[in-house]
């Protein structure tokens, strides 16, 4: 078991390297150098050639991309010059926040989907699996930011249950209760897609598993059939299910770029967006190496999960 | 009697675990130097269990996969490069799963159409009378031409894969397993028509099964095949019959036969094939092995007359 | 392709997904001739009208332009940068895949780490680094968008790819002497289009989604064009004052979205032979029962199959597989049940504890008794206190039997203690002596193995050992060496007999063997279409079989010791259970029948020896 982790940790530094060049390569594509940028396009030639000779982006792209590489490891992501703060400081702070967004959607969309899948699939062409069906259909197709505005619109403005927006009150907030209101519907309205998704495949792995011929077998013992449907059954579709839910991770992750625009969560994928839209390459380049990186990990939590369940491929 | 097919120490090894770089985790034996020959006009059957190697054997003989080691000469011809294209005109193979064997989204006419056509240029009318003329050696009727595979039970699959393979108008077969997935009552249909078919295009045979009461139906000369070696060849009454290597002894003894009580060993079973023993494969489940027998794996030789055995305490008749 | 637009309208969801997206893109290909107002003519009067105003059907947005128009445009847009954006990553990674996958090797290798490398990002992270890379615009969104899709669809596609590469009809192309390219081209790609359209249909939606998400980011269309997503980020800061410039975009993505999902999985179950054919039904806890009378009690058998009726109702066909069969059991007998595939054996056999298939299997008729007490239509409760105590299975392929996840040991003391509440202690000492019973050596150690850790015969024993578990009077072993090498199974048949001496256990044997019948059991009965045609004892059967059907069986199984000769075929096939002929159902392949054995039904007559035939070889 630990020899299997080890293995998996070795093989993610080549990804992790593979991303760090992607990055840099799709980064050094960007027209227009940053220099101007910064300087705005009034700058004399000389101040731009200043700066570029100042920022090491004179030297030949290798070793510019090992220079920053060094930087990174040693924890220095560079300078984002729009805030005028390090960028790994202005990540830290913004992620922690996308971390209690998208983890607590990642819980539910998991829990739900799976049981939903199981029932599902327990009860075939019942009312139950009609029902949760049509659910999902629709779950999957209504655009996260969209569900998120008419969520606004009747528990926020209508209903006055949930505040706006925001991951705090302004005035005397701050407590975790305070926490929860806000995260209700940001968390909701993010995992609702994964969830859809997350059920349907349960639902699918679990109408495959139940014609095996080991599901027989149990029933054959005389296993009472709750036990069939939970334990058997559940167990072995888990296989198929562990891998998407670490996809999963990724879409919520990604979803939660829109979810943070409509209801001003303060988190990393507002941050990106509004990079972009600034040209603060710095930011940018260190706050996708650093998420990447971070979903690069819980996919080893997700396979180390895996080998867990599944005996044969602890090899 | 001349040569229809020859195999020189023929071999075949496997990695395990490939890396992208640097050497395999490990290898496994699948076959162990092969020296066969096959008489023209003969039907060599070859029997084993599970791993012990047939398989692959029989895609190495028509150049489906490359051997490690060792020639192959067919008619006199040595064969060495794996280029199926030159194999086919020579020799043919008819497929275990006759199914699988043909390509579900293509009709009966279109499969049988492209060994006629990618091996011999054959176009327009002459390929339809040929086509016409292999359905009918193998008793199918012309209609079926149109259809497609999933509308066939698997013994008229099988016919198919038969006529397919003729086509090519191969000298020797490759059978490989070719009537296990079918029921009793259509199997002894399909080992008839092979037998009828051998006669009428002059063919020779290699018939590869696990069941030995059928091997011993159709073949002329058996070989059995343990843990990726020949251990035993003789005339097909014979091996059987009168067993000189133990293995092929536990084998027939295993054979449930109507009339005679439960036979065989109560257990043993193949040695792993990623840490092969040293000596004789077969040693630990053997009553006769001796240290000889653990320390050194035996060669192939002559017992008695036309019978082969690889042991070195074969059995007396 | 009617046969496929059959089974697409059939799903009527699909049907109205259809329908949907038939009315929106019509309206989406008609929108330059309608007569709207331009899209993007401003009017600062006319800010922010409500829906249904004059001139306005929809209203207008914050700066007056009329959203009907700009919903219409939009929508037009939406929909051909999802369909572009769907088509080419379908395409390209389509193509990726099956290279991957038909090549293998380091081809496949290097690709599939880039593939992997390109999939660690969260889709949105790579899409946003493009975008920066090539600037805020329509166009550049659809790119992203592909590109990042690529991923899914050349993983997909290359599984399925290395699926079909590995099939023997491509070796078979490989010997008719085609070369790669036309093996690729005609081979393979016609089974990979199926494919790669129910991937693109089910993803169409999807790509939709994630464009109009880049557009309301504000990273696609750029003003004053419009698609629908970028309606809706628009209209975010109106939300509260004018909400309905938000719902209409919205709702129309979600429309669009949802008939392209609901046509997607029609598209996909219609191309999907296994879903066609209703075979991804999850079986019932037990089958389905629906018998209009039951026979009455008879007899004192310890198993007593009595006129039992099993059928598979798939549309509108019915297989009759059991055909009121009939079947006694004394305890300490060995009864072999013997026919080819369709016969009906194993359905039989499945039928006693409730555990054929269901749906499609429905039990029509008849009872199957233990000791007196009928089981078909029984509680679920007590047919499941009586699977594995009273009657337990041996199963034939010993791998696909076991849970693979489970230790061995966890599923023998899992059977131990569903009827028997003991301590987990006492099941796991319970549980070793179990393995010692079935001669597995080193049971201590082994009871920890996982199945895929054993080999065949391993597995096989262990099977037993869970049917021994609760000491059953009744045994019934489906097949339970034909999936082993023939030294195993003479391994595994010399262990069943003894357990069945030592123990006193009745079997129920079915095979298809008649060495192992001849071997092993006291009384044979042979099956034939879902019928029994012939039972008695054993030897008797053997050496002078009555039915013609099991004298040309016989002598169409070559044994061992015959030498080299000419087998009896029987011409013919065995008859399909959903159109049996009237009469006899052997009488076609027959060489004995005569018109009476074409009309009516044959009868099964006779005392220790039955046979159902009006000419029999032998008098029974």
């Amino acid at each position: 078991m630990g020899g299997y982790i080890l293995k998996r940790l070795l093989s993610a530094i080549p990804v992790l390297l593979g991303i760090t060049i992607i990055v840099f390569l799709i980064m050094a594509m960007i027209p227009g150098d940053p220099a101007t940028a910064i300087l705005g396009s009034y700058a004399t030639p000389e101040n731009v050639a200043r700066l570029n000779r100042f920022l090491g982006l004179d030297e030949p792209l290798w070793r510019q991309y090992f220079t920053w590489l060094g930087n990174m490891l040693q924890g220095d992501f560079g300078r984002s010059f729009r805030l005028n703060r390090p960028v790994l400081d202005e990540i830290l702070d913004r992620f922690s926040a996308t971390l209690i967004l998208a983890g607590t959607a990642f819980v539910l969309c998991a829990v739900l989907g799976i049981i939903a899948g199981t029932i599902s699939a327990a009860r075939q062409y019942g009312f139950a699996d009609k029902a949760i069906t049509s659910v999902v259909i629709i779950g999957i197709s209504v655009p996260s930011f969209f569900l998120g505005m008419m969520m606004i619109l009747l528990f926020a403005v209508k209903l006055r249950w949930f505040p706006v927006s925001g991951m705090y009150s302004i005035w005397g907030g701050g407590d975790l209760p305070d926490l929860l209101r806000h995260l209700t519907m940001p968390a909701l309205a993010l995992s609702v897609v994964a969830t859809g998704v997350v059920a349907r495949l349960s639902r699918g792995a679990m109408l495959e598993v139940l014609r095996q011929d080991f599901i027989r077998t149990a029933r054959a013992k005389g296993v009472h059939e709750r036990r069939v449907i939970w334990g058997h059954a559940l167990r072995a579709a888990m296989v198929s299910i562990i891998p998407v839910l670490g996809i999963q991770a990724g879409f919520v992750l990604s979803g939660a770029v829109y979810i943070e625009m409509v209801f001003q969560w303060p988190g990393v994928g507002r941050m990106l967006v509004d990079a972009i839209l600034t040209r603060d390459i710095l930011l940018v380049q260190g706050g996708v190496v650093f998420i990447a990186a971070c979903y690069v990990g819980f996919n080893i939590v997700v396979d180390v999960a895996q080998s867990l369940l599944d005996p044969r491929i602890r090899t | 009697m001349t040569l229809a097919l020859k195999t020189t120490d023929l071999a075949r090894t496997f990695d395990i675990g490939k890396r992208l770089i640097g050497p395999p985790r490990g290898q496994v034996h699948a076959v162990h130097p092969v020296s066969l020959e096959v008489a023209q006009g003969e039907t060599l059957g070859i029997v084993g269990e599970s791993g012990c190697g047939k398989s692959t054997l029989a895609r190495m003989l028509v150049g489906l996969l490359p051997p490690s080691a060792g020639t192959i000469e067919i008619e006199g011809r040595a064969l060495d490069r794996a280029d199926p294209a030159a194999f086919g005109r020579l020799i043919q193979y008819v497929f275990q799963d006759p199914v699988s064997s043909l390509n579900p989204r293509k009709t009966i006419r279109q499969i049988m159409e492209t060994p006629l056509r990618r091996l011999y240029g054959m176009r327009g009318r002459a390929l339809d009378a040929r086509i016409a003329e292999l359905f009918d050696a193998v008793n199918l009727r012309p209609e079926f031409l149109d259809r497609y595979p999933h509308e066939f039970s698997g013994g008229q699959a099988q016919r198919i894969g038969i006529a397919r393979a003729l086509a090519a108008s191969p000298r020797i077969l490759i059978l490989d397993e070719p009537v296990s997935a079918l029921d009793v009552s259509v199997q002894a249909q399909v080992l008839n028509l092979l037998a009828d078919l051998k006669a009428e295009f002059n063919l020779t045979y290699l018939f590869i099964s696990h069941d030995l009461a059928v091997v011993e139906a159709v073949s002329d000369r058996i070989a059995v095949l343990y843990f990726g070696s020949v251990v035993e060849t003789g005339p097909a009454e014979k091996v059987f019959a009168s067993p000189r290597h133990p293995y092929t002894k536990l084998l027939a003894d295993s054979a449930p036969v109507v009339g005679k009580p439960l036979g065989g060993a109560s257990h043993g079973e193949l040695p792993d094939p990623l840490n092969p023993p040293p000596g004789c494969a077969f040693a630990s489940r053997c009553p006769r092995a001796s240290d000889l027998c653990r320390a050194e794996v035996p060669a192939l030789r002559r017992i008695e007359g036309d019978q082969f055995a690889a042991c070195h305490h074969p059995r007396e008749p | 392709m009617s046969l496929f637009l059959r089974l697409l309208f059939r799903n009527k969801l699909a049907g109205f997904g259809a329908v949907v997206l038939g009315v929106i893109v019509v309206l989406a290909l008609l929108t330059p001739f309608l007569p709207l107002h331009p899209p993007n003519e401003t009017s600062t009067a006319n800010r922010y009208l409500r829906p249904l105003s004059d001139g306005h059907l929809l209203g207008t947005d914050h700066l007056g332009r009329d959203l009907l128009s700009r919903l219409l445009w939009g929508t037009r847009l939406s929909l051909a940068v999802g369909f572009a954006a769907a088509l080419i990553a379908g395409l390209v990674g389509a193509a990726i895949g099956v290279m991957a996958g038909y090549f293998g090797g380091r081809t496949d290798n290097v690709t599939m780490r880039g593939i992997d490398m390109l999939m660690a990002f969260p889709y949105i992270l790579l899409a946003l680094a493009i975008v920066a890379v090539l600037g805020p615009g329509l166009m550049n969104a659809l790119i992203a968008v592909a590109v990042v899709n690529i991923p899914f669809f050349a993983r997909n596609i290359r599984g399925v790819t290395v699926g079909i590469a590995h099939r023997e009809f491509i070796d078979a192309a490989r010997l008719a002497g085609m070369g790669h390219t036309r093996i690729l081209l005609t081979e393979v790609v016609p089974n990979i289009v199926p494919v790669v359209v129910i991937a693109m249909s089910t993803t169409i939606g999807w790509m939709i989604l994630e464009t109009a998400g880049l557009s309301f980011l504000g990273l696609g269309s750029q003003p004053p064009q419009a698609d629908l997503g970028s309606m809706l980020g628009e209209a975010r800061s109106a939300l509260i004052t004018s909400p309905h410039t938000s719902i209409v975009p919205g709702v129309m993505i979600l429309l669009i979205v949802m008939s392209v999902n609901l046509l997607g999985d029609g598209i996909r179950d219609a191309l999907d032979p296994r879903l066609r054919s209703g075979a991804l039904a999850r079986p019932m806890a037990a089958t389905r029962v629906d018998r209009a009378q039951v026979p009455p009690a008879k007899g004192d058998a310890l198993l007593d199959i009595d006129a039992l009726e099993t059928q598979f109702q798939v549309g509108r066909r019915t297989y009759k597989a059991v055909n009121k069969v009939s079947l006694e059991l004394k305890p300490g007998e060995c009864l072999g049940l013997i026919g080819e595939s369709g016969s009906g054996k194993s359905v039989t056999a499945l039928s006693v504890m409730g555990l054929v298939a269901s749906p499609p299997g429905v039990i029509t008729g008849g009872a199957v008794r233990l000791e007196g007490q009928d089981l078909i239509g029984a509680p679920y409760e007590l047919l499941r206190s009586l699977r594995g105590r009273r009657v337990a299975y041996i199963f034939q392929d010993p791998l696909s039997t076991l849970h693979p996840l489970y230790r061995i040991g966890d599923q023998l003391i899992e059977a131990i203690r569903v009827h028997d509440p003991v301590s987990r202690a006492a099941a796991h000492k319970r549980a070793v002596k179990l393995l010692e019973d079935v001669r597995i050596p080193n049971p201590a150690a082994r009871i920890n193995a996982f199945p895929h850790e054993l080999s065949g015969g391993m597995r096989q024993r262990v099977g037993i050992a869970m049917a021994l578990a609760n000491d059953p009077d009744i045994i019934i072993a489906d097949e339970p060496t034909t999936a082993l090498d023939v030294t195993v199974q003479a391994q595994i048949l010399a262990l069943l007999d003894e357990l069945r001496q030592r123990r006193g256990l009745a079997i129920l044997f079915i095979t298809h063997d008649f060495g192992v019948v001849g071997q092993l059991c006291d009384r044979v009965a042979v099956m034939y279409g879902g019928r029994i045609v012939e039972t008695g004892p054993t030897q008797a059967v053997l050496d002078a079989p009555a039915h013609p059907y099991t004298r040309r069986l016989i002598a169409c199984v070559p044994e061992l010791g015959g030498g080299r000769r000419i087998l009896a075929a029987i011409p013919g096939l065995p008859p399909a259970v959903d159109q049996l002929p009237e009469g006899c159902a052997f009488a076609p392949r027959c060489d004995k029948a005569q018109d009476a054995c074409r009309r009516g039904e044959v009868t099964l007559d006779g005392t220790t020896r039955k046979v159902r035939c009006l000419f029999p070889e032998v008098a029974p």
